[in-house]
């Protein structure tokens, strides 16, 4: 049997006459990675905070390892965890006063203190700068150091609010290691991102625009279910003047593509799919013709998620 | 006189701290067409903004020489306030003024008579899709209605050159794409030249041409479809049923006694592992891996995104520092 550690049943906020949440139902398994991927004001956070317990939801029911948090916030909190995108660290502690600090906020013994203290600084490769002022510290090692913070009392869930905004590739690989090394001990994991790459890294991904959940699964079944049309690259002498004249077909109907954009050399356009690139050829190169350019090439590209949640949202 | 919309050579910028020197931007050398959108791709701290700030003149240089549309960035800082449109940081709009009052405002600060600012600010409104929110305070519009203010601000002088420095930070993901359209029409229907600074690496995929920036210098200068093709090998996408067992074998395949692995870098639940050919190292990884009990689960071949190039380029970068025995390897997995 599965067991969920969160369950969202018909969960809405109201907020006077603006729906925050609208009606959002959704199961996390234990150890799962789940991501949750929509705009600013789109109501993830308000999510996050009726989770924890922090506000109260209109209708609707949570659970969290089996509790409502609207009632037992406070034997639900001591088993999650919960990293905010402020990085709420104190920049005047050292990395080892923020975690001591953490570490006596959560109740934590001092045996139980000491040997979380050395799993955080191994966890966030903080060895030799334990005294280092956070202020000092770079983005990667922050990141590691607050998400360290967060789960220093061992949550067998952890929410994370865009947890790595403005971090490096590599220390944002390195931060998703940690993430899954988490769920490989069974934790559950609920992220929410605008960062489209960061989305490609969950298991599961869940879209939510104005409130609502639009789609739900895995990253590549998204891309494989909810991408209306297919994106076209389109290689021609002068991109920058086949946009404006395909930008202007688009206009007047010649050409019926929901998205035309300009990638470096190359431009992108989504259009109505077929299988076959060449089939669009023609069009175009008839299109760019008239205003004197060549078309060298078209094919079919994989979408990315990006496309596909803009494709989700418009529709 | 350069014919380059924006040129560096050589160009070096030193801060005195107390803790030493600081070389912020290493003999950079860049030359951006007119009508390029270029873009300075790196992570937070590369150098990216230091070397915006010199080039437009507002830093002093320590080294090597910079100008834009020809003119110096340390002398003409005149000529080029008057030709080049400029988005900081973290820039705020003055939050209590309207939408119209801020562009007035820029435009009263840029010298933009009043007649000419009636043409050309409706204009621009309705190009950055603001002309209904004429009246609206600058301090209650959305994050991406935000940095569109900004942008149609920056251009109320007419600039030929525009640099924005991290314009779509924290923006949500139709915002930035909207945002992107609009430089995308800027380029094509004014011809302007662009300048980006971006931490982000999907959006080097909108420039024709990219500097990937580290520590102050590039490591890669180039179209994003060259700097892609750098990478060594061809690279594979799957999830393996053990991963931190997989990760160790595949960190050290004379174990595994499979050759031809180049790379592997670990990608969520999956793992992405460069090889030199995957017709013949898929079946021999399999059966390696299967022999160790690990089975692999949708495996395929994907194409590399600027994303991958930039871990492998940096990875390679620093094998070659250790290898010269000059620094040791910081911050890799």
């Amino acid at each position: 049997m599965d067991d969920y550690t969160i369950e969202v049943n018909h969960l809405s906020k109201q907020f006077g006459a603006f729906t925050a949440v609208d009606d959002i139902s959704f199961r996390v398994r234990r150890g799962e990675v789940y991501g949750w991927l929509g705009p600013n004001g789109a109501g993830k956070t308000t999510t996050i905070r009726m989770l924890l317990g922090l506000l109260r939801p209109t209708s609707g029911e949570a659970r969290v390892l089996g509790f409502n948090p609207a009632s037992e916030a406070k034997k639900m909190q001591a088993r999650v965890g919960y990293m905010s995108q402020l990085f709420t660290l104190y920049n005047d502690l050292t990395a080892a006063e923020n975690i001591r600090f953490y570490g006596l906020a959560y109740g934590l013994k001092r045996r139980q203190l000491r040997r979380r203290h050395a799993e955080i600084i191994a966890m966030a490769g903080l060895q030799g700068r334990e005294r280092a002022l956070t202020a000092t510290l770079s983005g990667g090692w922050k990141q590691r150091l607050a998400l360290g913070c967060a789960i220093v009392h061992e949550p067998e869930v952890v929410f994370l609010d865009e947890p790595t905004a403005g971090v490096d590739p590599i220390s944002r690989r390195q931060f998703w290691d940690l993430i899954y090394e988490m769920a490989g001990r069974g934790v559950t994991v609920l992220v929410t991102t605008h960062y489209m790459d960061e989305a490609e890294l969950c298991q599961r991904v869940g879209f939510i625009s104005r409130g609502r959940l639009l789609a739900l699964d895995t990253p590549q079944r998204l891309k494989e279910t909810q991408m209306s049309g297919r994106v076209l690259e389109i290689n021609t002498t002068h991109p920058d003047r086949a946009l404006r004249v395909l930008q202007e077909a688009q206009e007047n109907g010649r050409f019926p593509a929901d998205e035309i954009a300009l990638y470096g050399a190359q431009i992108h356009a989504v259009v109505p799919g077929s299988d076959d690139a060449a089939a669009w050829k023609e069009p175009i190169a008839a299109l760019l013709a008239e205003a004197g350019m060549v078309v060298n090439s078209i094919e079919w590209i994989a979408p990315t998620l990006e496309d596909v949640f803009i494709s989700t949202v418009k529709r | 006189m350069s014919e380059y919309a924006i040129a560096a050579d050589g160009l070096t910028k030193v801060f005195k701290t107390r803790g030493g020197l600081v070389t912020a931007v290493s003999e950079l050398t860049l030359h951006v067409q007119p009508g390029e959108t270029f873009g300075l791709i790196g992570p937070d701290g590369a150098g990216k903004t230091t070397a915006t700030r010199v080039i437009l003149g507002l830093l002093r240089r320590s080294g090597g020489h910079s100008s834009i549309l020809g003119y110096d960035s340390m002398r003409d800082t005149y000529a080029i306030r008057e030709r080049v449109g400029y988005i900081a940081q973290q820039f705020a709009l003055p939050a209590d003024l309207t939408v119209m009052e801020n562009m007035q405002f820029f435009a009263h600060v840029q010298g933009v008579s009043p007649r000419q600012q009636k043409q050309r600010i409706p204009d621009l409104l309705a190009f950055a899709g603001l002309g209904e929110f004429t009246e609206r305070l600058a301090g209650r519009l959305s994050g991406g209605m935000k940095k569109k203010l900004a942008l149609a601000c920056s251009l109320v002088h007419e600039p030929q050159v525009v640099l924005l420095d991290e314009p779509t930070l924290g923006v949500d993901p139709v915002s930035r794409r909207e945002f992107w359209h609009l430089l995308g029409k800027l380029r094509a229907e004014k011809g302007l030249t662009i300048l980006v600074c971006t931490p982000y690496m999907d959006e080097a995929e909108r420039c024709n041409r990219v500097g990937l920036m580290v520590n102050g210098r590039f490591i890669a200068y180039d179209t994003p479809k060259a700097i892609k093709r750098q990478v060594n090998g061809r690279l594979l996408e799957f999830t393996p049923s053990d991963t931190p067992n997989t990760l160790a074998l595949l960190q050290n395949p004379s174990r595994l006694g499979v050759d031809g692995i180049l790379e592997v870098q670990t990608y969520g639940a999956m793992l992405h592992l460069f090889v030199d050919d995957p017709a013949l190292r898929v079946p021999q990884l399999t059966a390696a891996l299967s022999a160790q009990g690990i089975t692999l689960d949708g495996l395929r071949e994907i194409e590399p995104r600027m994303e991958e190039a930039f871990i492998s380029l940096i990875r390679r970068q620093e094998e070659e520092r250790v290898d010269g025995k000059r620094l040791s390897v910081v911050g890799t997995a």
